[in-house]
């Protein structure tokens, strides 16, 4: 491997995130908080280990392969968590570094579990740099690198696949940086759109920001102990609108913008999703009734929950918890489905369910016509087995993946509902389990080590698995030799 | 500028990597899923998979909104389609590659006219063209000419016995007088543009511009000048062999063609009547020895096979064949084979690369100049372009002394009215010029890049 530059990547990045951190800073210092301090710190120490890093390696060969875009990808993800945890531990808010570790990981992965007991007693300095962190985390820190630096090896659609979620990565355009800035822009301006929404709610700049960062990056971060429950009922349908809207593909939007909108409504992916959205809804909305006083609180206590689920953001409008089992079924697999590819939400994604469903089907069909000629379609196009196996590969080692986690975390005193919940609320990035992981309570509860596995699983999630398994790999680590003679 | 390219067989993976690195937006599409997987991995553009024939491809291609597509899939008459049907939706220029010899130049042009294509290129002629000029100027390892004919730009190799070697350029001026320049010099993997202070060794390769008549004197005077190859040793009857062989014996040389394959030899004998056609394998030395090996001039081997081209190539070397030329496909092997002390290699992917290359620059021309050619030396290392100097330029008249230029680029000639000059400190630009310029290690694409 590379291994010049792959260091040399991430300390151009903890540099990016120094930069970062100075908007959590310019919000510690509107509201005059002590954890601007923290920040400031921070930012020094990502400053001088990024520029440390970067200046000592300043690599003479910069190409990429597969193996130096998934390292770089990784290791970037846990040296950003390691670093935006510094603030939390520095200013005392967090004293453990695990709790803060922890905490961070799931705002970079876009999980929005929390330790916090307390939300409301955080500085707001630090609940913004801990929303930032899933607006950041959504769409990609790689993929924001790549809008911004440019980079001359056509090899960095490594990387981008290493960090974009989903079965299939496109480009948008012929040129990568291009599709990067693409997308952060439809990013960006939707994001706006829907702090521009709250505040027409009556809602403060500051929380509108802080909720509009959780929507976006599908996060779940709030800043209220009751998550959304408090707000006014257009507060709630307006966060459930955008949720769904950032757990669409984001091509989707790309094809509107540059009027294919015809092209754009022929997905598959995306009826999908709206089907799924709609019929879970549907149930639940009757399954609830008789605990809600009408059938619009209803609607909009199942709607809201159900596009917070999907979109594995994870914010609430009731104690879920206390709801009949079928409902609460329902959104549990809600967890696993998670929106569609190539969005900011996490899950197994909906394309990839839709094609395990398909050559489950034609494997079926096979079985019976033993020389029936099979192929899977997906959005028009026949797939090539290739990516066909992949898919299946993944599902394989995602469940090989949950059940290693599940297994540690079953060393707690804790009731099966509530371990099995909370694998599957930060392995698929979504946050609030069940039980005494429920939206009401946190994961303070649980001991450091399954912290750390837990936050290990958020990133297993975030990055789809294969990213941070391939670290292990030896092989991705053996050096490359410099020759400098040709020939 | 946007630019689809259709079919990334050879030639297609090659025009995608250096109209990438030109900094083009590229789209490739090509049939073959596994092709456009790879090719999406190793260069940052779109794959498409798809016949590039289809309109809906093309529309996914967005070919409505593209500056130039390059047909290159294995048909001819798919290429044609292609592009016409790109040029009804949109696309401001079609290139497509034709290479049937049927499609001969009459029914060419008639095709081109009303298919509306912008050029029709075909790599085998491209690439006799080529093998013709190294043969009528054997001393050079390379030969390219500008727009006024008689103006070149040679590569040559200094021999290890050179009467260079160890030569200061400034002092290389005094002995050998005349109106030529160094104008690049590549020792081993680097390229330099060298001053008069540069120290020339053996073993370098030079590039040498000036007229033709001036360069012919010049390797008179070094002792490097061979005599215009007449007998020449053709192994293999490819298409580029038809074309050079037809060039050759046009001009009056006598031609020997050795191909393994009776029907292509009988298809050759009546088609080029004037060359000599031999039936037998190519790779027997015996062989080549009974058709006269020792006694050639030139050895030229073009068979479809790299490394049997190589190997052949410098088994003529051995035989002390005066001017050995060998045909080499994949870029890779050029390297290698220029180790073996192979210094004449012409491969017709790097050629028509070239081309393109050089047409899409031309399209981008900028206000103060425009691009008329565009050759690389030295490995691709050296630019050498051709300009022509609008009127408006903003550096007109002021001697080249007084105006600073950027460093490892070189202004090595002017055309002027027929007349070519190597300029001085004292000689200036006019309006309507034609200027050569060289530039090592960078790309230029207006005169204004390197006279600041």
């Amino acid at each position: 491997m590379n291994r010049k530059m792959v260091f040399y990547m991430i300390g151009r990045i903890i540099l990016i995130e120094a930069a970062l951190l100075l908007l959590p800073s310019v919000c510690a210092l509107i509201y005059r908080e002590n954890c601007l301090f923290a920040l400031l710190i921070t930012i020094l120490i990502a400053v001088v280990s990024g520029l440390g890093l970067t200046l000592l390696n300043k690599p003479k060969d910069i190409t990429i392969f597969a193996k130096e875009g998934f390292a770089i990808v990784a290791l970037a993800w846990i040296v950003l968590s390691a670093i935006g945890a510094l603030p939390f531990v520095i200013s005392g808010e967090i004293p453990s570094f695990t709790d803060a570790f922890f905490e961070t990981v799931s705002g970079f992965t876009t999980t929005g579990a929390s330790i916090l007991t307390d939300v409301e007693a955080m500085p707001k300095g630090l609940l913004f740099w801990r929303s930032f962190t899933h607006w950041i985390g959504g769409m990609g820190i790689l993929v924001l690198v790549m809008a911004i630096v440019p980079t001359d090896s056509g090899r960095s659609i490594h990387i981008m696949r290493a960090e974009m979620p989903g079965p299939i990565i496109g480009k948008l355009v012929p040129r990568i940086r291009t599709t990067a800035k693409i997308l952060y822009l439809i990013y960006i301006v939707m994001t706006a759109v829907q702090v521009i929404f709250l505040l027409c709610g009556k809602m403060s700049l500051f929380e509108s920001l802080i909720h509009a960062f959780g929507t976006a990056g599908t996060g779940g971060f709030g800043a209220k102990a009751d998550s959304i429950a408090g707000y006014s009922p257009y507060l709630q349908w307006v966060i459930t609108v955008f949720m769904l809207i950032f757990g669409v593909n984001f091509n989707l939007y790309y094809l509107i913008l540059v009027r294919k909108a015809r092209s754009a409504f022929k997905s598959e992916e995306f009826w999908s999703y709206i089907a799924i959205v709609s019929v879970a809804t549907a149930v639940i909305t009757f399954n609830i009734l008789p605990q809600m006083k009408n059938v619009s609180e209803s609607l909009r206590a199942a709607a809201f929950q159900v596009a917070s689920i999907i979109s594995t953001t994870g914010y609430a409008t009731a104690d879920f918890n206390l709801w009949p089992s079928l409902s609460k079924g329902i959104l549990f697999i809600l967890m696993f489905t998670g929106a569609c590819a190539g969005s900011t939400a996490g899950g197994l994604k909906i394309s990839r369910v839709v094609l395990i469903f398909k050559s489950i089907r034609s494997n079926l069909k096979h079985m019976l016509h033993s020389r029936s000629v099979e192929s899977v379609r997906f959005e028009g196009k026949t797939l090539d087995n290739a990516t066909v196996r992949n898919v299946t590969a993944y599902l394989g080692i995602y469940i090989f993946c949950f059940v290693a986690i599940f297994l540690i975390l079953c060393i707690e005193p804790f009731d099966l509902e509530t371990n099995i919940s909370a694998v599957a609320a930060c392995f698929n990035n979504v946050g609030p389990g069940f039980s005494a992981v429920g939206p009401a309570s946190s994961y303070t509860e649980y001991s450091d080590l399954s912290t750390w596995v837990l936050s290990f699983a958020m990133l297993l999630g975030r990055l789809e698995i294969f990213p941070v398994l391939l670290l292990f790999s030896p092989t991705v680590w053996i050096k490359t030799k410099t020759t400098k003679k040709r020939i | 500028m946007n630019i689809i390219v259709v079919g990334c067989g050879k030639i297609g993976t090659t025009l995608v990597s250096s109209l990438v690195a030109e900094g083009h937006d590229l789209v490739a599409v090509d049939n073959n899923p596994d092709v456009i997987a790879q090719i999406t991995d190793i260069y940052d553009v779109m794959g498409i998979c798809g016949n590039g024939a289809d309109c809906d491809i093309l529309e996914e291609a967005a070919a409505n909104k593209a500056d130039l597509i390059v047909t290159a899939t294995g048909s001819d008459e798919l290429n044609m389609l292609a592009c016409f049907l790109a040029k009804r939706m949109g696309t401001k220029h079609t290139i497509a590659r034709i290479r049937n010899p049927e499609y001969n130049d009459r029914s060419l042009s008639f095709m081109r006219h009303h298919l509306d294509l912008s050029l029709a290129i075909n790599p085998e002629l491209l690439a006799a063209r080529e093998l013709f000029s190294l043969l009528k100027l054997p001393s050079a390892a390379k030969v390219e000419t500008f727009s006024v004919r008689n103006f070149q730009i040679i590569e040559l190799r200094l021999k290890p016995d050179s009467l260079l070697d160890g030569m200061r350029l400034s002092q290389m001026r005094n002995v050998y007088k005349g109106n030529y320049l160094i104008c690049a010099v590549q020792r081993g993997d680097e390229a330099y543009i060298p001053d008069g202070n540069f120290i020339l060794r053996s073993g370098d390769k030079i590039g040498l511009t000036a007229t033709h008549t001036e360069i012919a004197k010049l390797l008179k005077e070094l002792g490097l000048m061979q005599k215009q190859a007449r007998n020449i040793m053709i192994l293999g009857g490819s298409r580029t062999a038809y074309y050079l062989t037809k060039m050759l014996c046009a001009a009056g040389n006598s031609v020997t063609v050795i191909e393994r394959d009776r029907r292509l030899c009988e298809e050759f004998c009546e088609t080029v009547p004037k060359a000599t056609v031999i039936n037998g394998d190519g790779t027997q030395q015996d062989l080549l020895l009974e058709e006269g090996l020792r006694s050639v001039d030139a050895f030229v081997s073009l068979t479809g096979i790299d490394e049997e081209n190589i190997l052949l190539a410098s088994y003529a070397s051995s035989q002390n064949v005066p001017k050995v030329i060998s045909k080499v496909n994949r870029e890779e092997l050029i390297p290698l084979a220029e180790h073996w002390g192979l210094d004449c290699l012409v491969s017709p992917r790097k050629i028509i690369a070239d081309v393109l290359v050089r047409y899409a620059r031309a399209l981008q021309n900028s206000e103060d100049s425009s691009v008329e050619t565009l050759y690389k030396l030295m490995d691709d290392k050296v630019e050498v372009l051709e300009f022509i100097v609008k009127p408006d330029f903003p550096k007109l008249q002021i001697p080249f002394k007084d105006l600073k230029t950027k460093p490892n680029t070189l202004v090595a000639g002017i055309m002027r009215d027929r007349k070519t000059i190597i300029p001085s400190g004292e000689d200036m630009l006019l309006g309507g010029d034609k200027v050569v310029v060289l530039a090592a290690n960078q790309r230029i694409n207006k005169l204004s890049d390197i006279l600041g």
